[in-house]
C-alpha cells in the first residue's frame, strides 16, 4: 500500500481504538477467569435472539424512514420555533427508560390522552401493548436522533448546488435523484445500524410495552443469566452472539456505503431555491413535534407536581451526576476525536464498526468484568463512579463517532491539502482547522453523552455506596420505597438536567453554525 | 491486620473516632437508602455497640460469588429465600446463633445459617375505588372479566415475579399452565421489577398489580389513603422472607453476633414495620405499631424451603413463559 502523507496522525485514533477493545477484552479475560460450566442455549433463549432481530429491524427502518421527510423539511424551512424544536430533538433519546415509558403510557396507555380522546368519539380503545408498542417506543427514542443525523447530512450539501437547481428549475424528483438521494445513500446506512444496535440491546421497554415474555431480548437473558442464575458462562456465550448479530449488521450497513465523494462549497447555511410545497413540510414538522412533545409534556405535568415531595438527597444526587457526566463526556472526547479524525482518513470505513463494541458489549458485563479484575487489589466501591462514567462514555462513543465522521470527512477533503500546503499539522491543525469546523457536530456529540450519561442507571446500582448515588438510582430508590410523586420529581429534574446539559453543549455548537 | 493494628491504637490511646472497630454489613440497595430501615437502624445499633456500623449496597449474592474467601462483609442482610441457596454453597457463612424458637412468623423456621428479619406475603393490590369486585379467591382471579388487566413482575429478573410463579405452582402444580393461559387475557404486561409495575398501578394503567399484602401499610399509615387493598385468596398466600447471615471469615465475630442478636430484639422488630413496609419476623403480633395488626392478612400461608424451590424454580418459569408467550 502507498503510503500518503496524513494531515493529522493516525496513530491516536488507532490508540484510542485499541484502548476500546483492550477494555472489552479485559471485561471477557475477568468474567473467563470465573467461568465453570456453562450449559448451551435453550429454546427460549433462541426465542428472545429471533424477537431481539426482528424489533431492532423494524425500529430502526421505520425510525429512519419517518426520520427522512422530517429532516428533509427541517433542512428547508424555517417555521417558528425552529432552532427549540431541533434541540428537543435530542430529549427522547436521553430519557431513562423507565421515565420515558411513563410518559408514553400517559398518551397512548389505556388511560391515556390518545384513548381519552377516542373514547369521547365513541371510538374502540386502542393498545399499546404487544411487538407494536415495543417499536414505538424504540422510534420514540431513535427517530428523532436519526432525524438529527439526516439533517446534519443535508446540512452538508453546499448552498451552490441548491443554487444551481433553483436556477435550472429541476423538478422535485430530480433534485431528489441529484443532491438528496447521494446525501441518503451517505448518512442513512449509519443511522440505521446505530438504531438497530440500541434497540438490539435494550430489554426493560421491551418486556414492559411487549406485553410479556413474548417480548424477551437476548439483553434480558444476559441480565438473567448473571443476577438470577449467576451463570457467568452462559452470559458471556449471550455476550458473544449479542456482539456477532450486531457486528454482522454493522459490517452489513457500512458495506453499503457509496465510496466516499464529497464537492466543496462555500460552507454556509443551506438556503432552498427549488420551491416544493410548504404544507407537506408542515405536516411533517407538526407530525413529528407531536409524537415527541407530548409524552415530554406529560412528564413534565407530572413531575411538577412531584417536586414538592422531593427530598434534599435528590439535590446531592444530582452534583455527583454532573460529576459523571463531565467526566464522561471529556473522556468521550479524548477517544471519539482521534478515533474519527483515524476513521475520516481511512479508505474503507468498516472500522467503525469497533466503536459499535463497548455499547454491545453490555455494561452490565463490562461492569462485572472489571469488578473481577479490579477486586483484588481495591475497593469496587471508590471505583464505581468513574468506572460508571468511563462505561457511559464506551456507550456513547458510537454516537459520538458517527456524528463527528461525515463533517470530519469533509473536512480533510476540502482542506487537507491546504493544510498540508501551509504546513499545518497535528495540534495546529486541530486547534485552526479541525476544533473550529466540527463545532456544531463535537457539541452535539458532548451533548449527547452528556445527557446519556446522565440519565443511565448504569453500573453503579451493582457496587454503590450508599452514600453516593446517581440521579437515576435516586430515583428508583424513591420508586423502591412508594415514593411514585417524588419519583417523578426526581425523574424531571433528571429529564432537565440530561436536557440542561445537552443544550448547553449543543448551543455551544450551533452558535458558531448560526454565524 | 488492619484491625489488629486498630485495636493495638485504640489499648494504648483513648478512644479516637478514627479508632472505633468497624462493622461492615452488606445491604440491599433500597434497604440503606434514607426512605429505608438502614439510617434509623445504624443510629440505634451505634447506640449500643460502640462502634462504626458501614453498609455497603450492591447486589448481595452477586457481589458474594464475586469476592469469595476475600469479601470485606462481616454480616450480610436482606438475603431472600430464593437466594438463599446460592449464598450457602458459598461456605462463606456461619450459623447465626439465635434462637429460631423466638420468631413469630407463620411457617416454621429451622434454618440456623439465615436467620429472618422480617417477611409478608405476595397478593395482587387493588383500588377499591374503582374495582367493583375484586376477586375473593384464586379462583374468582381466573374469572375476571378481560378488561381488567393486571400488571405483574419478570420472574427471570424480579423476586417478586419469582415469587408469584412459585404460589401458581404452589396452589395449582400440574395445572399451573392452565391457569397462566386463563390469566394470560388479563395480564396487561410483565415488568423487570416491581418498582416499574407498582408505577403503572398507581397510573391507573392497570387495575391490579402483583406486590406484597403489606403494601396497603404504606398508604394507609404514610399517605393516609384507605383506598388500596390486598386482596386475599383463600387458597393461601406465597410467604416471602428476608433474612440476616455472618460471615464465617470475619474479623469482627463479637460485633457481628451482637448484630444478630439486635436484629432480634425489640428496637429492630419495631423499627422494621414502618422503615421497610413489612412484618416484623420475631414481635408478637400484639407488640406490632398502631393499626398494623388490622392489616388483613392470609390464613393459609404457603412456602417452599429453598431445596424445593430450586428443584422447582426453572420449570415452574418455563411453564410461566410457554402459556404467556402464545
Amino acid at each position: 500500500m502507498a503510503r500518503r502523507a496524513q494531515p493529522v496522525s493516525l496513530w491516536l485514533g488507532i490508540i484510542a481504538a485499541g484502548f476500546v477493545v483492550a477494555a472489552v477484552i479485559a471485561a471477557f479475560v475477568g468474567i473467563g477467569q470465573r467461568i465453570e460450566t456453562t450449559t448451551g442455549l435453550r429454546a427460549a433463549e433462541w426465542q428472545a435472539v429471533r424477537f431481539t432481530v426482528w424489533q431492532a429491524f423494524f425500529s430502526a427502518l421505520i425510525s429512519v424512514v419517518l426520520a427522512v421527510p422530517v429532516a428533509r423539511a427541517l433542512a428547508r424551512r424555517r417555521l417558528p420555533g425552529h432552532t427549540l424544536l431541533v434541540t428537543l430533538l435530542g430529549a427522547p433519546f436521553i430519557l431513562p427508560v423507565i421515565v420515558a415509558v411513563l410518559g408514553l403510557l400517559a398518551i397512548f396507555g389505556r388511560n391515556g390522552w390518545l384513548n381519552t380522546a377516542l373514547g369521547l368519539f365513541g371510538l374502540p380503545e386502542v393498545s399499546i401493548y404487544g411487538a407494536h408498542g415495543v417499536v414505538l417506543a424504540h422510534v420514540f427514542f431513535n427517530m428523532p436522533l436519526a432525524t438529527r443525523l439526516i439533517l446534519q447530512g443535508w446540512q452538508a450539501v453546499p448552498a451552490e448546488q441548491f443554487r444551481m437547481v433553483g436556477q435550472l428549475g429541476l423538478t422535485p424528483r430530480m433534485v431528489f435523484r441529484i443532491i438528496e438521494w447521494p446525501i441518503l445513500r451517505q448518512v442513512v446506512p449509519g443511522a440505521f445500524v446505530l438504531i438497530f444496535v440500541i434497540c438490539l440491546t435494550s430489554f426493560a421497554v421491551a418486556l414492559t410495552l411487549g406485553g410479556g415474555p413474548r417480548a424477551t431480548t437476548i439483553e434480558l437473558a444476559i441480565y438473567q443469566a448473571f443476577r438470577f442464575d449467576f451463570d457467568l458462562g452462559r452470559a458471556a456465550v449471550l455476550s458473544v452472539l449479542q456482539l456477532a448479530v450486531a457486528g454482522a449488521a454493522a459490517v452489513l450497513a457500512l458495506w453499503i456505503l457509496p465510496p466516499i465523494a464529497l464537492q466543496t462549497g462555500r460552507d454556509r447555511a443551506v438556503r432552498r431555491w427549488d420551491a416544493p410545497s410548504v404544507w407537506g413540510d408542515a405536516f411533517w414538522i407538526t407530525l413529528a413535534a407531536g409524537f415527541l412533545l407530548l409524552p415530554l409534556l406529560s412528564i413534565a405535568l407530572s413531575g411538577l407536581v412531584g417536586l414538592f415531595y422531593m427530598p434534599f438527597s435528590v439535590l446531592t444526587a444530582t452534583w455527583t451526576t454532573i460529576w459523571v457526566a463531565c467526566v464522561s463526556t471529556v473522556v468521550l472526547l479524548v477517544l471519539a476525536l482521534p478515533m474519527a479524525a483515524w476513521l475520516a482518513q481511512a479508505r474503507w470505513g468498516g472500522a467503525e464498526a469497533l466503536t459499535l463494541l463497548g455499547l454491545v458489549a453490555s455494561p452490565l458485563m463490562i461492569g462485572t468484568g472489571w469488578f473481577i479484575l479490579i477486586y483484588p487489589y481495591v475497593s469496587p466501591t471508590a471505583f464505581a463512579l468513574p468506572v460508571t462514567a468511563l462505561i457511559n462514555a464506551m456507550m456513547a462513543l458510537p454516537f459520538a463517532v458517527r456524528i463527528l465522521l461525515p463533517s470530519m470527512r469533509q473536512v480533510f477533503n476540502d482542506y487537507g491539502r491546504l493544510s498540508m500546503g501551509l504546513g499545518l499539522r497535528s495540534l495546529a491543525l486541530w486547534r485552526f482547522v479541525l476544533v473550529p469546523r466540527l463545532r456544531p457536530q463535537i457539541g452535539f456529540a458532548a451533548g449527547l453523552t452528556a445527557a446519556l450519561s446522565v440519565g443511565d442507571l448504569g453500573v453503579v446500582a451493582l457496587f454503590a455506596d450508599p452514600d453516593v448515588a446517581t440521579l437515576p438510582l435516586q430515583m428508583y430508590r424513591l420508586m423502591g420505597a412508594y415514593r411514585t410523586e417524588a419519583a417523578a420529581g426526581a425523574a424531571l429534574v433528571l429529564v432537565a438536567l440530561a436536557f440542561g446539559m445537552f443544550w448547553i453543549c449543543d448551543a455551544w455548537g450551533r452558535r458558531y453554525a448560526a454565524g | 491486620m488492619k484491625y489488629a493494628l486498630t485495636l493495638a491504637a485504640a489499648l494504648g490511646a483513648t478512644t479516637a473516632l478514627a479508632d472505633t472497630p468497624v462493622l461492615t454489613v452488606y445491604a440491599g440497595d433500597y434497604f440503606t437508602s434514607e426512605w429505608g430501615p438502614g439510617p434509623t437502624l445504624e443510629t440505634e445499633f451505634e447506640k449500643i455497640c460502640g462502634c462504626d456500623l458501614e453498609w455497603s449496597t450492591g447486589d448481595l449474592v452477586t457481589r458474594l460469588l464475586l469476592e469469595g474467601e476475600r469479601t470485606k462483609a462481616d454480616v450480610v442482610i436482606g438475603l431472600t429465600s430464593d437466594v438463599t441457596a446460592k449464598a450457602r454453597a458459598t461456605d462463606l457463612f456461619a450459623p447465626h446463633g439465635q434462637d429460631n424458637s423466638a420468631l413469630t412468623l407463620p411457617i416454621e423456621w429451622t434454618d440456623d445459617t439465615f436467620l429472618p428479619f422480617n417477611y409478608g406475603h405476595t397478593a395482587f393490590i387493588y383500588n377499591e375505588t374503582t374495582m367493583d369486585a375484586p376477586p375473593a379467591s384464586f379462583e374468582d382471579l381466573l374469572a375476571l372479566p378481560d378488561d381488567v388487566k393486571i400488571v405483574i413482575q419478570d420472574p427471570r429478573t424480579s423476586i417478586s415475579g419469582l415469587a408469584l410463579v412459585l404460589w401458581v405452582q404452589a396452589v395449582y402444580g400440574d395445572r399451573s399452565a392452565e391457569v397462566w393461559e386463563a390469566l394470560s387475557d388479563n395480564i396487561l404486561t410483565v415488568t423487570k421489577d416491581w418498582s416499574a409495575s407498582y408505577g403503572l398501578f398507581t397510573d391507573g394503567e392497570a387495575d391490579m398489580v402483583l406486590s406484597y399484602t403489606t403494601s396497603p401499610a404504606y398508604h394507609m399509615f404514610a399517605e393516609e389513603d384507605f383506598t388500596k387493598k390486598a386482596a386475599i385468596f383463600p387458597e393461601g398466600h406465597y410467604f416471602m422472607v428476608e433474612t440476616v447471615g455472618k460471615i464465617a471469615g470475619t474479623d469482627q465475630p463479637e460485633l457481628a453476633d451482637q448484630f444478630l442478636e439486635f436484629v432480634m430484639s425489640r428496637e429492630f422488630q419495631t423499627i422494621i414495620p414502618t422503615a421497610n413496609w413489612s412484618l416484623p419476623s420475631a414481635l408478637p403480633q400484639a407488640d406490632w405499631p398502631e393499626g398494623w395488626s388490622e392489616l388483613p392478612l392470609p390464613e393459609k400461608v404457603l412456602f417452599y424451603s429453598e431445596t424445593e424451590a430450586a428443584e422447582l424454580q426453572a420449570d415452574a418459569i418455563e411453564t410461566w413463559r410457554a402459556a404467556l408467550s402464545q
